[in-house]
């Protein structure tokens, strides 16, 4: 059993799920029964000057008869009053003394900051985390993601906070930047404790054709929400690695975007994040999913002679490289194991609309100079009657992209195999120092 | 630590060999298909229809999320024998009959398939070390009589909580029905035995062929803090009806033990088969005989098909192997030729009627183990079960405790093991460990835990 505790700037949490600032954190009774259930840590539905809401307020996209891939919301922060959330922060901090509390916040002006800060830190809370990310509503009124995306102002709030503030605090940035180190690195001048990312991604999630009217449908009309759900954990990923490996980022991260299991958890946290939050998946599925969470990490961890989920952390941020770092002496090759594959030829029709045509059907004949597999070994190893489907690969054209793997629907049927060992590593960046980054065939060649 | 095999390696050339798995191994890529298909239903029905109450949408959950150790670990918690359960339960009646999707005409999960696919990638890894993290021993142990599921399922707890659990079976396999009574097409006799064998890598220790007698059963309750009664029901009741002795005439479980155990049983030469009985031993005989090749295998019951004790689903399998059904005939005499079987006189509708036959087995129930109960001062019988508390597991004698067929009267294996389970629990909080084995479905926790916020 792997040591799975962790401390983020100070905020201790007895394992590394926590859940977002979102509707599963919105209330004193939600969050008991989710650390009941096993969630270490919870950031409060964001409290700020009372907000009203509208009916309705999601919208979701499926994929594949699977439902809630992308989910995407128009509401705005806690609209249940500052004096209840308080109460019932400080009770929740009474009764698990041992799991984080962290507030959300999001007010205007610096006294309105100093005031929220005072009274949510008055409740015992453990940390707050400010939301500079919410790309709906709130920052129409000049809040939310309008702080996120202008890096002086946020860089202004944040040094207040701190001014007020005795807990660590938190900076819970926008997606929707062009780069998110610029905000991040802001937060971090500001003097901020920790980064928490991401928010939601600006978005219309889509029309309904019989109104005319964008989804979530208001009424008549509808409004630009924020996404979240397992298609954003790659855009989530990315921008937590870049802040990782960024050396100006000094502060822990907590990692939020998509996930959904233990796996996406730990590749989070190889990324870079201490902690790693969640929304969309306790909304779809309830606070119980963290069992498997905890016990999916601690076997992962176990398995890989780990002690503690420390171990893991930024265990993948030194292999995040630039593209000029690539090697480019590194080749792999589609290799398809014809004892697998059940002759769909997905992988033929792919690489040739979609890729280099260097996938052939068995009756083809590979082109001048080049060689086809063994026919007769092939052919022995298809076992159904009827006409060979198998296709092969021309290993002299494949440029190794991984199209055909991705897309053949077998399990282990077609791998990419590396095929220069021991070739000297050369990237782009050593073509540059030894003056050979030109490649024939371009405008001034 | 490896444990050396004890079990006797079955000879080849069984019958039971012949047949194929009805339900075989999921590759990962359908398991991961069916398991995406479960809806993760909240307090899911499927959890209140499986008798050991398995956390079935987390466990598959955890399929899904690629932590089938886990998966395997949700399972045996509840079911120790989530393995062979998966093989032998009859889900359609249990979990999957309970899946929601059968109200919305959708298949239901196969929630059989699924366990089976979690257990015995895990069980046959070195993963399954992994699995439960061994306890300190806490000086007590305790006596299981026979080897069954019941037993198994119940030495499997204790041992796990740090009781000393040893089993002692007569005869020379342990496993009880699950070696010796499966219907091969479910599950043969090694899948049991690697089951045994994973219940002994928890440190339960098996005793074969040790009949527990009077003596025996002096020293038991004697030298061990408890026992535990898990004989199983007694041998198949006769026919007693003429020319019932003699070759060509077995009953169906003593037959069906020697089809998956003895080599040296044939059905060369049998053309015709009758099967005397309506529940699911005379069903399974039935299958076994027809998918073994017996060119004309027919079921003979007393009454109709509505009162038919053996399942729908078996009787559909049985129909579709091409099994024929006489309803409402009652067997009157066998006949003979010499010494050899020629058929059985039934009465037909209005008057008596001879099937063929060259081979009949008597699947009209099993006897009870009235003798054994004698040799435990206190424990009593009643309406053919061992009397005592059913939430507890306790007999009348209050050492002795009691599971499985000869306490239900005669269920199925997944009901041998909660009640062996009930049994484990009740002992180990009498000796002071409060563990609680036995699930409730989660209709209210875990939301009843956290009292409400005081609003003042
Ligand atoms: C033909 C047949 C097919 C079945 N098919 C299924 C199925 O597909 N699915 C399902 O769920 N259930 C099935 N069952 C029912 C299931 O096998 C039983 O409910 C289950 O095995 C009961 O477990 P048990 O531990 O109580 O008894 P058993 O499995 O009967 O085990 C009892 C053990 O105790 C031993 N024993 C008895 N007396 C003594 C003694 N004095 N000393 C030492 N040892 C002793 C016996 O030798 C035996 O090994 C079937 C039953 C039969 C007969
Ligand atoms: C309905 C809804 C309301 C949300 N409200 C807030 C909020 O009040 N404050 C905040 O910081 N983030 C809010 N979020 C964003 C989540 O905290 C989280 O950053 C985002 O959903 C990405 O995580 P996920 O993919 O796990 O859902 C909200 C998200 C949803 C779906
Ligand atoms: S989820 Fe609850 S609040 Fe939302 S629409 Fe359904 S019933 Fe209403
Ligand atoms: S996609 Fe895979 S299975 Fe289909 S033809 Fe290609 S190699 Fe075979
Ligand atoms: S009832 Fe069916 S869909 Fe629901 S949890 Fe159980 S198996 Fe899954």
């Amino acid at each position: 059993m792997a040591d799975l505790s962790i401390n983020l700037a100070g905020i201790k949490s007895p394992n590394p799920f926590w859940l977002a600032s979102a509707p599963p954190a919105n209330s004193g009774d939600q969050v008991m029964r989710a650390f009941d259930c096993g969630w270490g840590g919870a950031v409060w539905k964001t409290l700020g000057d009372p907000i009203v809401n509208v009916s309705s307020r999601l919208g979701a996209v499926g994929y594949a008869g699977r439902r809630m891939m992308g989910l995407n919301n128009i509401e705005l922060i806690t609209d249940r009053p500052l004096e209840v959330n308080l109460r019932e922060i400080r009770e929740v901090k009474r009764r698990y003394p041992n799991h984080a509390v962290i507030v959300s916040l999001m007010v205007e002006s610096k006294e309105d900051w100093r005031d929220i800060i005072r009274r949510s830190e008055d409740t015992g809370c453990d940390g707050l985390e400010l939301n500079f990310g919410c790309p709906h509503g709130m920052c129409e009124r000049g809040m939310g993601s309008a702080v996120g995306q202008e890096p002086e102002v946020l860089r202004e709030i944040t040094s207040w906070a701190k001014e007020f503030a005795k807990t660590p605090v938190l900076i819970k940035l926008t997606p929707n930047i062009g780069d998110v180190t610029e905000p991040g690195e802001a937060a971090v001048r500001g003097g901020a404790d920790g980064l928490s990312l991401i928010n939601t991604i600006k978005s219309i999630i889509g029309v309904d054709l019989d109104k005319m009217v964008p989804v979530p449908v208001v009424g008549k009309g509808s409004t630009n929400g924020g996404y979240c759900g397992p298609a954003v954990k790659p855009i989530a990923l990315h921008m937590v690695a870049a802040l990782a490996r960024d050396p100006r980022i000094t502060v822990p991260i907590s990692g939020i975007g998509g996930i959904n299991g233990w796996r996406d958890a730990a590749e989070f946290i190889a990324l870079g994040s201490t902690s790693v939050q969640v929304c969309t998946a306790v909304m779809h599925r309830g606070y119980r999913i963290v069992e498997d969470m905890i016990e999916g990490l601690n076997d992962f961890l176990d398995s890989r002679g780990m002690a503690s989920v420390n171990d893991l952390r930024r265990a993948a941020v030194p292999a995040y490289k630039d593209w000029g770092e690539l090697d480019l002496s590194y080749q792999v090759k589609a290799h398809i194991d014809a004892d697998k594959c059940i002759g769909c030829d997905l992988c033929y029709v792919a690489c040739m609309d979609g890729a280099h045509q260097c996938i052939h059907r068995p009756w083809e004949t590979p082109i001048e100079g080049n060689s086809a597999p063994a026919f007769p070994q092939i052919h022995a190893a298809w076992k159904k009657d009827g006409a060979f489907r198998v296709p092969w690969v021309d290993e002299t054209e494949c440029v190794g992209c991984n199209l055909c793997a991705l897309v053949c629907p077998v399990e282990g049927c077609i791998t990419m195999t590396h095929v220069t060992p021991g070739v000297p590593e050369e990237t782009w960046n050593d073509r540059i120092a030894k003056g050979t980054n030109v490649v024939p065939g371009g405008l001034r060649s | 630590m490896t444990v050396p095999p004890v079990l006797p390696v079955f000879p080849s050339g069984r019958l039971e060999e012949r047949l194929r798995e009805k339900k075989p191994m999921y590759a990962p890529a359908e398991a991961l298909a069916e398991a995406n298909r479960c809806l993760y239903c909240h307090d899911a029905p499927c959890i209140t229809a499986c008798p050991t109450h398995i956390d079935i949408p987390s466990f598959i959950r955890k399929i899904a999320t690629d932590n089938v150790l886990g998966a395997a670990r949700t399972i045996l918690s509840a079911n120790i024998l989530g393995s062979s359960c998966s093989k032998v339960c009859p889900v359609e009646v249990l979990c999957v009959g309970a899946c929601v999707y059968n109200h919305e005409d959708v298949p239901p999960i196969q929630i059989g398939r699924l366990q089976r696919y979690a257990t015995d990638t895990v069980l046959t890894t070195p993963a399954a070390k992994r699995l439960f993290l061994p306890s300190d021993h806490i000086g007590r142990k305790v006596a299981l009589v026979g080897a069954g599921p019941a037993s198994l399922a119940c030495a499997a707890y204790l041992s796990l909580n740090g009781v000393h659990a040893e089993v002692f079976e007569k005869s020379a396999f342990a496993g009880g029905l699950n070696t010796t009574g499966i219907a091969p097409y479910k599950m043969a006799a090694e899948g049991a035995q690697n089951e045994v064998d994973f219940i002994r890598s928890l440190g339960v220790v098996t005793h074969t062929s040790r009949n527990v007698d009077a003596e025996l059963a002096k020293h038991l309750l004697e030298t061990y803090d408890a026992v535990f009664l898990g004989p199983g029901l007694g041998p198949d009741r006769a026919l007693s009806i003429d020319g019932a002795a003699g070759s060509g005439v077995a009953g169906a479980t003593a037959w069906i033990e020697k089809m998956k155990l003895d080599p040296a049983t044939s059905i060369d030469g049998i053309r015709r088969a009758v099967v005397v009985g309506g529940g699911n031993t005379a069903l399974d005989a039935a299958q076994e005989l027809a998918k073994l090749g017996v060119p004309e295998v027919t079921v003979v019951y007393r009454r109709t098909e509505a009162e038919m004790s053996g399942y729908a689903h078996e009787r559909a399998g049985a129909l579709h192997d091409g099994v024929r059904f006489l309803f409402g005939r009652v067997p009157l005499r066998f006949v003979r030729d010499g010494e050899v079987l020629t058929g059985l006189v039934i009465n037909g509708s209005d008057e008596e009627e001879t099937l063929d036959a060259d081979l009949i087995l008597v699947a009209i129930g099993q006897a009870r183990l009235t003798e054994l109960v004698a040799h435990f001062p206190g424990v009593a019988v009643e309406d053919g079960r061992i009397a005592g508390d059913r939430a507890t597991g306790r007999t009348g004698n209050p050492k002795v405790y009691a599971g499985g067929d000869a306490w239900n009267g005669g269920k199925e294996v997944v009901n041998a093991v909660e009640e062996g389970k009930i049994a484990a629990q009740s002992m180990l909080r009498s000796f002071g460990v409060d563990v609680t084995l036995v699930q409730r479905p989660k209709t209210a926790s875990p939301y009843e835990t956290t009292a409400p916020i005081p609003h003042h």
